[in-house]
């Protein structure tokens, strides 16, 4: 099929695409800018917290003046926005709380100035501020002190969660691209039930600083995008250390994730070599990944989309990560232990929410949390204090520390027999708006996939493979070793390049 | 083990939440359900492992770095305080703690 450019709807073209005719002045940061802004003013999907079309297209007019003087920067004058867990100057920022409801930061968070069009910045425009649970806590975006973000798919489901807006705006095209945030899932599995591409980078490899924080050991930002080189233009600008402001920020120089990818385009034509090619790769699926808890067509997608990596040339070993299932009461310990500790913060005296009335100091603050948190956020502090309580820190807290070790161990072993790890991201499709939300419990079952790389820290990605039950989107998990994103991205993208999942659009996009 | 309506309020003192009767039933029972999952942990064998709080020890030591004690930022009060729920003269305003 052969497509003039300039014909081409402005919000369909991928983040390179915009790049390139925006270099080529083909077009401008701000027209761009005004068309993703009518285009989010007019969505029904409930999938942004805030807007500001001022800041946006001075943010836009500063780009197209780097352009006029010649810059020409990967991503400068591509508008996206950003989950509402990244603090920002010039938007305001809840967390998806009630409790941060007004807020304005004093600073933005390193993530977005380092995306962002100030100094230093890879010049990417703002264009608001994405729904997501309150706190990044949930699986279906449910959680959100505001409103419920809808799957475009198919608006009666929900798009998942934590980053269930960032993944639904950019599964209708309202951006072309958006950060998130994943401490259990919480990229991987939005995308996957969205059809978009996300990457959660190894834990420390983009700075949390100005990150709302949830669970501090878990915590990582990633970009989510239509496909993996989107994803890998935004990553390089996004990761890197920071030394200062993130004392668990990895002392490893950023990287640049795209141009191979970029040569690999090229490859189609006998024009470059592969840098990580597939032929020859161990792909390794964990037995505890196929197992009879996940539903069967999800099973069939990622079974068919493994037959597409085998054609490539990757070959397919089993291996054995027994302590899958533990991941779940792992995670639930640890993560609202540190929950518990991070929301401590919320006291109503600094920032957030205070109480009308109130007797003295702690009936204030008992008042004020009790009214600015939601239903998840007060489980998990509750979960958390308890766990952290006198005589109950080693039985249960230190217990899940030591059971971490042993499934970052598994991990290990499991990579002396392959090179990446595959699975499916999520059990099922996304499921209907209300369906889970009674029994909290039947939630964090379903984050079974995504928790135990997370737990041990690794790099893993959701990459669009096909269609289940309802015609909803699967997407395939791939998990690489530490460090290891460019090997994760470089597969997802030889697998765009021969498949089309990832350009397929929602019926309401 | 089973957790009461006590230790419900204990904790929620602890994390200074105030939980209307209602809330205090329902969270009760959701986590007597949480706990019956977290269970499941006592039967792996941990004798002699380490806990691991940042993932990447998992690869060998990880100096978490302390900065030097120095200010390196300008006086943002201003700023930092246009959230606050109450403020006088550059202060954060709290009920009266000393009588």
């Amino acid at each position: 099929m052969s497509t003039n450019l300039s014909n081409v709807d402005l919000h369909d073209l991928s983040v390179f695409d915009l790049a390139a005719k925006l270099a080529a002045r083909d077009v401008s940061s701000v027209e761009v800018t005004q068309h993703f802004l009518k285009r989010i003013q007019a969505e029904q999907l409930g999938t942004f917290l805030a807007v500001d079309a001022d800041v946006s297209i001075a943010q836009a007019s500063a780009a197209d003046l780097r352009l006029a003087a010649g810059e020409r920067t990967p991503l400068l004058g591509v508008p996206l926005a950003h989950k509402d867990v990244f603090v920002t100057r010039d938007f305001p920022t809840t967390a998806g709380s009630k409790m941060l409801e007004n807020y304005r930061s004093p600073f933005d968070a390193t993530v977005v100035s380092k995306l962002g069009t100030g100094p230093g910045g890879a010049g990417m425009v703002t264009l608001g501020k994405l729904n997501c649970d309150e706190f990044a806590m949930g699986s279906g975006n449910e959680n959100s002190a505001y409103f419920a973000a809808k799957n475009p798919w198919d608006t009666s489901r929900i798009p998942g969660g934590s980053s269930g807006g960032s993944a639904a705006a950019v599964a209708a095209r309202l951006i072309p691209a958006a950060t998130g945030t994943d401490t259990g899932g919480s990229i991987r599995q939005p995308a996957s039930l969205t059809g978009i591409t996300g990457i959660k980078p190894t834990y420390g490899r983009c700075s949390r600083y100005g990150m709302v924080a949830f669970a501090s050991s878990l915590d990582q930002a990633g970009p989510m995008a239509r496909s993996a080189l989107d994803c890998a233009l935004l990553l390089s600008a996004m990761a890197g250390p920071d030394l200062d402001r993130d004392s668990t920020s990895l002392d490893m120089p950023a990287a640049d994730y795209a141009t191979d990818l970029i040569a690999t385009r090229a490859y189609k034509n006998g024009a470059a070599d592969l840098k990580y090619p597939l032929k020859g790769l161990k792909i390794g699926l964990p037995k505890q990944f196929f197992g009879a808890g996940c539903a069967p067509d999800v099973l069939a997608v990622v079974r068919s989309a493994l037959a597409e990596y085998e054609k490539l040339g990757a070959t397919l070993v089993d291996v054995d990560l027994p302590l899958t299932e533990l991941s779940i009461p792992v995670y639930y310990v640890i993560a609202p232990a540190e929950a518990s500790s991070n929301l401590s913060r919320f006291d109503g005296v600094r920032y957030g929410h205070r109480a009308a009335h109130y007797t003295d100091l702690n009936d204030m603050y008992k008042k004020s949390r009790s009214e600015g948190f939601g239903d998840e956020a007060t489980r998990r502090i509750m979960i958390g204090t308890y766990v952290l309580s006198h005589g109950y820190y080693d039985a249960y807290y230190l217990k899940a520390q030591k059971i971490r070790r042993l499934i970052a161990q598994d991990f290990q072993k499991a990579f002396t027999q392959c090179d990446i790890i595959a699975g499916p991201v999520s059990p099922t499709v996304a499921w209907k708006i209300g369906d889970n939300k009674a029994d909290p419990v039947a939630n964090y079952l379903a984050d079974i996939y995504t928790l135990s790389s997370s737990l041990a820290g690794l790099p893993g990605m959701s990459v669009p493979a096909g269609f289940g039950e309802g015609g909803m989107p699967v997407g395939l998990q791939l998990i690489g070793n530490y460090f290891r994103e460019a090997q994760l991205l470089g597969a997802a993208h030889e697998f765009q390049m021969v498949t089309d999942w990832h350009m397929r659009k929602p019926r309401f996009g | 083990m089973l957790l009461s309506p006590h230790d419900i309020a204990r904790v929620a003192n602890l994390a200074r939440l105030e939980l209307r009767p209602d809330e205090t039933e329902r969270i009760l029972s959701q986590l007597n359900g949480f706990f019956t999952l977290v269970a499941q942990m006592e039967a792996v064998n941990t004798d002699g492992v380490e806990p691991l709080a940042h993932p990447a020890a998992i690869l060998g030591d990880v100096a978490l770095r302390l900065r030097d004690d120095i200010a390196d930022e300008p006086n943002q009060r201003d700023i930092s305080q246009r959230s606050a729920p109450a403020v006088e003269r550059g202060l954060f305003l709290v009920p009266k703690v000393i009588e």
